[in-house]
């Protein structure tokens, strides 16, 4: 189920467009990205779904280099309570370069168990052409928070309209993904147990397709408020939030801005038992085919909502203004179901849907 | 004036009897007994000055939640040379009814047995003990071959002996006027009309501030959501609670509110009994646990929702129908609990026992009744007795024969009543096309809902059975979704069609449906 076609064809007044034809928007591959980006020449209204450089935030050692940056520079300014708040990455080191750095932190603390992570292609990413050559080795969080004796991670679309100004919108909805088995430190072998991407379960033994392993937000939310009530669960997600910001605000000067491109980001986020959450991963190129039913609605309205933002009717429509005659007006963003994110300078108040 | 007192202490002393057996009697005992030390308590008045210690100290509040508890789920006793069939069922013709049903339900399982070549119950071997019980939390992943046993019975079997139903006392001649039932049930039950639902339910009214509705995020919390979620944090009370949930209650303080009103507190002997119930699972294999394990795969870890907890289902289910302390609610229940007796010896009274444990045999859903409160309950021996005491009080009506206004033929009549009502041309158009509306609406009605609505309004729902101790408003919700879907449902040419239109009601608010049905409505 191909939601992005779906909703691509769709959409009243867009026409596909073949091969050498001119197009006033692309959702591109970032292997056409890196190939083209530099020498295509693009119109004022243009828009494409990348980036030139998001690996600055998706590739996990750059993303580690960055936020170390960011919060060093952080501490200088407002001081070490609040350069804590970039304490959401597990300790990272890049191999093999980093290596010496990495055995040094795995003899200091001998019980800790790390996982090793292939750098540059994750399963959301389509082909990339560089082959896999880096790894990271990460600290493996060893108490995730347990559903059904489950582990799960939750998976947030955040859109990046663009990072000089920061402009970037929270989805309202996404998912919980659970691992289809019982979570065990026993079984660190088991690929299966640890790795939640459905992409991972779907060649479990145990992946029934009918079960589809996820649970939407809202229902994650409400269940986290029977257990430890709704204070609790406002302050995860307000924590969540601060992920986001900081991540972003974290690469803003790196990311090389360009009004052409805008980013659908997919987060995935670890909860541990103490309910904080963990940054595991930024995909630049979530995943958009659809494993059930309610995933497929899911990701239509989700993309739905990012061409909503993105607004091309608008940008095309003044380009054709050759008068000055005031165009009609339609809303240029759906404010029900994506939410802007304040810049860092002003307080954060994101307002969730009730639980 | 006489009988009244004659009842009311019949009622006292029976209360009094079973209370005599608990465990609150002997704490409250010893309470009694360690309250002498204290300087306040006089031996002049002994009497007053002990219950003025219970009150303050609270124990005279726990006591008061305990015999709420007991009025809520005894029936009140009639005749008193009422035979005890009486209080199961007092129509002979239900009696009979559920008599025969279950004669088919015990072939239906004796056969399968026969063919399996399967004991009813066996005693496991030592390994296979410990394999159990290494894998306890985790029976989920077990995937033992089910594919040759199948579900006892399904809800539409059930139905099938509703329909068939009929009151050789009565006769209401052949031909139709305004007072036919076009219904699928064909006995004479009372059943509530709207305005008499208004006045039972009036706590649901418009003007009445409701969960589910005014805590939406259109309306400002200070309207009713934050007084509301004030007033449900200080409840300590019983009969209180009950009242309060009549508006819902607020997500955080569901699991409490719902306990306090089952009157369930977790004591230990509670845990110890439920080890020993685990035990019982570890040791013996039943023939039921199959049936189990099965509906459980096909049903709850199926749903997107509820496949989560797996695990805590089977945990629950195979305790509970061990427990022969549920064998007790089978005095008010129209049901029976099955016979079995040791092999060789049919017939013979001293060796018969009741199969399985609890009486209880499982029909395909029956898990369902379970899963949601895996939500709320996350400790294994609390959400067991949450569980059995709803299947207690409520979940055994709603497959057995009772002319019980909470029974399922009740809610059944009452539901076709409603329709037949206030939509008519909704109801006949249906008739016509071959569409009887029970047809579609008795299995949300068989599981309460379960598994059919959202889980968040599932809660809501059961809130208020909880509130008003009664399942009518399952068969109004119903009416309510059926009314609520009209338009297309006057667009449909057959039964299909009309199956498709009703397929989701995962989309549905059932606060808003209910209200509009029951106060809103022109009729």
């Amino acid at each position: 189920m191909n939601t992005l076609m779906d909703v691509l064809r769709h959409r009243p007044g867009w026409v596909e467009v073949k091969d050498e034809g001119e197009w006033d928007f692309y959702w591109c591959d970032v292997s056409w990205l890196r190939e083209n980006f530099d020498h295509t020449y693009m119109d004022e209204h243009v828009r494409i779904s990348h980036f030139r450089n998001h690996y600055d935030l998706t590739r996990k050692n750059y993303m580690v280099k960055n936020l170390k940056r960011f919060r060093k520079q952080l501490e200088r300014e407002a001081g070490k309570l609040e350069a804590a708040k970039c304490d959401f990455f597990p300790k990272t080191f890049e191999m093999p370069c980093e290596y010496h750095l990495f055995v040094e932190e795995f003899r200091k603390n001998p019980g800790i168990t790390w996982i090793m992570k292939p750098d540059t292609r994750s399963s959301d990413d389509q082909k990339d052409d560089i082959p896999v050559e880096n790894y990271v080795a990460q600290r493996y969080i060893e108490n995730p928070y347990l559903i059904g004796g489950r582990k799960f991670d939750l998976r947030v679309y955040v859109l990046v309209m663009s990072y000089i100004p920061l402009r970037a919108w929270l989805y309202r909805d996404g998912f919980a993904r659970f691992s289809n088995t019982r979570f065990t430190l026993n079984s660190i072998d088991d690929q299966y147990v640890h790795l939640t991407n459905v992409a991972v379960q779907k060649t479990s033994p145990d992946y029934h397709p009918k079960k589809g392993c996820k649970w939407t937000l809202q229902r994650f939310r409400q269940y986290l408020a029977s257990k430890h009530g709704p204070e609790a669960v406002e302050t995860l997600f307000r924590d969540i939030d601060n992920i986001f910001v900081k991540s972003l605000q974290s690469v803003q000067k790196v990311i090389i801005s360009n009004k052409h491109c805008f980013e659908l980001y997919g987060y995935d986020i670890l909860i541990d038992q103490d309910l904080k959450p963990w940054l595991l991963e930024v995909n630049a190129s979530p995943s958009l085919t659809a494993s059930s039913q309610e995933d497929y609605e899911l990701k239509t309205c989700l993309l739905e909502d990012t061409l909503h933002v993105v607004d091309m009717e608008a940008r095309l429509r003044q380009r054709s203004e050759e008068t000055t005659e005031a165009a009609l007006l339609l809303p240029s963003s759906s404010e029900e179901s994506f939410q802007l994110i304040p810049s860092c300078q002003e307080e954060i108040s994101l307002s969730r849907p009730c639980v | 004036m006489l009988q009244e007192e004659s009842d009311l202490s019949l009622i006292i002393a029976q209360i009094v009897q079973k209370l005599k057996g608990s465990n609150l009697y002997s704490q409250l005992e010893r309470q009694a007994w360690a309250s002498l030390q204290r300087p306040e308590i006089k031996l002049e008045s002994l009497k007053e000055d002990i219950k003025e210690f219970f009150k303050i100290s609270g124990w005279e509040k726990k006591l008061q939640n305990a015999v709420y508890s007991e009025l809520s789920v005894f029936p009140l006793p009639s005749h008193p040379a009422a035979p005890p069939e009486h209080l199961k069922e007092p129509l002979v013709y239900m009696r009979k009814a559920q008599g025969s049903w279950e004669k088919r339900i015990l072939k239906s399982l004796n056969s399968m047995c026969t063919e399996l070549s399967i004991p009813l119950a066996r005693k496991r071997p030592v390994g296979e003990q410990k394999e159990l019980l290494n894998k306890w939390n985790e029976m989920g992943t077990d995937e033992p071959d089910l594919s040759l046993f199948r579900p006892v019975y399904a809800p539409k079997d059930f139905l099938e002996v509703l329909i068939n139903l009929r009151n050789p006392n009565y006769e209401n001649g052949d031909s139709l006027s305004f007072r036919t039932h076009l219904g699928l049930i064909q006995v004479p039950l009372k059943v509530k009309d709207i305005p008499e639902l208004k006045e039972c339910f009036v706590e649901l009214g418009l003007n009445i501030g409701q969960l589910g509705i005014d805590d939406s995020t259109q309306v400002p919390p200070e309207l009713f959501e934050n007084e509301h979620v004030r007033i449900g944090q200080k409840e300590q009370d019983s009969a209180a609670a009950q009242q309060y949930i009549r508006q819902g209650s607020p997500t955080a303080l569901r699991a409490e509110l719902w306990a306090l009103i089952l009157n369930i507190s977790s004591q230990p002997e509670d845990v110890l009994y439920y080890e020993q119930l685990k035990t019982n699972v570890i040791q013996h294999d039943l023939l039921v646990d199959s049936l189990i394990y099965k509906d459980v795969k096909l049903t709850a870890s199926n749903d997107d929702y509820y496949f989560v907890f797996e695990d805590y289902l089977y945990q629950v289910l195979l305790c509970f129908s061990r427990d022969t302390s549920v064998l007790s609610h089978f005095a008010f229940n129209s049901a029976s609990p099955p016979k079995s007796y040791i092999r060789g010896k049919l017939g013979l009274e001293e060796y018969a026992v009741f199969y399985p444990p609890n009486g209880v045999i499982p029909f395909h859903g029956f898990s369902m009744y379970v899963a949601p409160l895996c939500f709320l309950y996350h400790e294994p021996s609390k959400l067991y007795q949450i569980f059995r005491e709803m299947y207690v009080r409520f979940f055994f009506r709603l497959h057995s024969i009772s002319s019980h206004p909470s029974g399922i033929v009740s809610l059944c009549l009452l539901f076709e009543t409603l329709l037949q009502t206030y939509l008519p041309q909704l109801f006949y158009h249906l008739r016509e096309i071959g569409a009887q509306p029970l047809r579609i609406s008795f299995k949300w009605m068989v599981r309460a809902f379960s598994g059919y609505l959202a889980t968040d309004q599932l809660l809501l729902l059961w809130d208020r059975i909880l509130g008003y101790n009664s399942l009518e408003i399952l068969a109004v919700l119903a009416a309510a979704v059926f009314a609520f879907r009209a338009v297309n449902l006057m667009e449909v040419t057959s039964l299909a069609a009309a199956e498709a239109v009703l397929a989701d009601l995962s989309t549905l608010k059932v606060m808003p449906l209910l209200q509009i049905f029951l106060f809103a409505t022109v009729t």
